[in-house]
């Protein structure tokens, strides 16, 4: 991928740390396979208000182990397909980190910007250089910068569409 | 310079002499499993429009999570997976009442030996560890590339070295080990690292119990772990395989290895009762005497973790001749059909019904919160599974305590957590 991979958006919510993806999306939606429609069971049982506090491009900020548990990627489809530009969070569960950058949606790695940003702050998130903005004050918070696997992927929309253009009809 | 065992299946699946940890390789994958989420991973493959599955015989699909299908909905996602086998002419789908749990299917087949790079989209797919291989959950999306391509990138995980020697106290086992080990790392405390557990107790365990380790190994985010390769597995694999499988330096880590950090475990010394993971997370976990006397409504003997015939033997061993307390349901779900035949002709399934369980068809059952056993608002479960969190098996109001089969059963007796040793009294030893 060229270029640069910046994004804009608002902190929508604030979760802690160990967020489980039962937490984010309840064992009994599993049957939904319809990835769009797995956004209307996000945070369903622990947090149903911030579903509808999302607008587009909006981020999700939280603490260390974000998404452990199960392998369900409705957890990572729910959030994206909610609306979600990014996550934020001081580390993330290793199944969701590659659920993320597989469905397209980024997962940025600062634990800096994971402990200062409360909700509501407007961020810039530059992917490529690894920096993180508080655009009200202008603080900086590192993240860990893009792999160009994970580039490459985002930069595709998912692994799907990446796939599709090397072995679809 | 050595290789830990993650590193040197690899190396060899990737092609390279060595790997060190951090570094990318990109791996050729000997199995790929999934459960009724094949249907989503279907989904992917269709879009991607490659025409054909990158090897049949690879590909293992076992429905499990909710078995017999509990909706309609899930019916129709059943019958979606099952056409797709036709279709592709995947040769190995166990479906409703020919198999089980999808990791204990996979084992008790043969399906799995050491030094293969197995995938599944369930994160306990670490489970396989037991059985010597680099095995861990990926997503569906991933899977349909898996599906795709027949490989897949992986960072290479430094090591975590889990030595264990004493002798476990009566009615402590595999399961309090791992819980102790979860407690003292936190949730996040393997995250990303591969898991070798090896030391005398551990060669001393059956197979059965090295996948509770293995398997629970993924709730401090393990990525693959690992039990030793010996002679205890060999027989294992040869009465599953009908096959000798030889032993081979690749099987094992090297002796000069580099690991990231070892721990050394005196179970004797360290785990000297029964433990207790407390609502609502895997890491809170309590010694027994801490959290005894905590009345429960349900307790759930079961599951990838638990539902083993070692399991439903401690189980029955504890009810035997006593009756479940009448605030207390007891369910008990045989991870497999095989085990519950054995079960039966064993005469546990008949110990545990006369005590006043029920018997739950193989599967997942409640352990996913979808159906057979949902907890009600206020309700309290004890269960030998392998997650408490909110919500995992019904209200996001219940609460869930993990712990061993023998713990779950003398539980149920008594109507609220207990060692066995407070329902059996002073004779048994
Ligand atoms: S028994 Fe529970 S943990 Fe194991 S595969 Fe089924 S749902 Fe997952």
């Amino acid at each position: 991928m060229t270029g640069e991979f910046k994004l804009r958006g608002r902190v929508a919510a604030r979760l802690g740390d160990n967020i489980d993806t039962d937490v984010i999306y309840p064992g009994r939606f599993l049957n939904i396979t319809d990835r769009e429609k797995t956004a209307e069971h996000l945070f369903e049982l622990a947090y149903p208000e911030i579903r509808s506090r999302i607008r587009p491009g909006d981020f999700l900020v939280a603490g260390k182990n974000f998404g452990c548990g199960s392998s369900r990627e409705q957890a990572t489809a729910a959030i994206k397909y909610a609306g979600v530009g990014a996550v934020i969070a001081a580390s993330f569960a290793r199944i969701f980190f590659r659920n993320s950058i597989n469905l397209g949606l980024p997962a940025v790695v600062s634990p800096e910007a994971a402990a200062a940003l409360q909700e509501g702050d407007e961020v810039e998130v530059d992917l490529t250089g690894g920096v993180i903005t508080r655009l009200a004050t202008g603080e900086k918070f590192t993240a860990a910068p893009l792999d160009p696997r994970a580039a490459e992927l985002l930069a595709a929309g998912g692994l799907v569409p990446f796939l599709k253009r090397k072995y679809g009809g | 310079m050595g290789m830990t065992l993650a590193e040197k299946i690899l190396a060899r699946a990737s092609g390279r002499e060595t790997v060190r940890p951090d570094e990318i390789v990109v791996a050729a994958v000997d199995l790929a499993m999934s459960h009724e989420n094949a249907d989503l991973v279907r989904k992917s493959f269709l879009e991607i429009g490659a025409p054909r599955v990158w090897d049949p015989e690879r590909i293992v699909i076992i429905l499990d999570h909710r078995v017999p299908a509990e909706s309609e909905r899930t019916a129709a996602t059943h019958k979606a997976i099952r056409e797709f086998v036709q279709a592709q002419g995947i040769r190995h789908f166990y479906d409703v009442g020919r198999g089980g749990i999808c990791h204990q299917v996979l084992a008790e087949n043969g399906h799995v030996l050491p030094g293969m790079v197995v995938v599944g989209t369930d994160s306990h797919t670490t489970t396989h560890g037991a059985l010597g291989a680099f095995a861990t959950g990926i997503g569906a999306t991933e899977m349909a590339g898996v599906w795709t391509e027949g490989r897949l990138w992986f960072k290479v995980p430094s090591t975590l070295r889990i030595l264990v020697r004493g002798e476990f106290a009566p009615w402590v086992c595999a399961k309090d080990l791992i819980l102790h080990i979860i407690g003292r790392l936190g949730a996040d405390g393997a995250d990303y690292r591969a898991v070798e557990f090896d030391g005398p107790t551990i060669r001393a365990m059956t197979v059965a119990s090295r996948m509770v380790l293995a398997n629970l190994s993924m709730e401090m985010g393990a990525k693959v772990a690992f039990t030793p390769v010996d002679e205890t597995l060999l027989e294992y694999l040869e009465s599953r395989t009908g096959r000798t499988i030889p032993d081979s330096p690749d099987f094992s880590p090297d002796p000069d290895a580099r690991y990231e950090k070892v721990l050394e475990i005196d179970v004797a010394r360290d785990v000297p009762e029964p433990q207790v993971a407390c609502p609502h997370s895997v890491d809170n976990v309590r010694p027994l005497s801490e959290v005894r006397g905590t009345p429960v409504h349900q307790a759930v003997v079961g599951s990838c973790t638990n539902g083993r015939l070692e399991d439903l033997a401690a189980a029955a061993e504890v009810v035997r001749g006593q009756r479940v307390h009448p605030r207390t349901r007891l369910l008990v779900i045989p991870a497999s059909q095989r085990i519950l035949l054995e079960a039966i002709r064993l005469g546990y399934i008949q110990t545990l019904i006369e005590a006043g369980a029920m018997i739950n068809p193989p599967g997942c059952g409640p352990c996913v919160g979808v159906h057979q056993g949902i907890l009600a608002a206020g309700e309290t479960c004890i269960s030998s599974t392998n997650r408490n969190f909110v919500g995992r098996m019904g209200s996001k109001d219940s609460f869930v305590y993990l712990a061993s089969p023998a713990v779950v059963a003398a539980s149920a007796i008594a109507g609220e957590i207990a060692h066995p040793e407070d329902v059996l009294g002073e004779e048994v030893a």
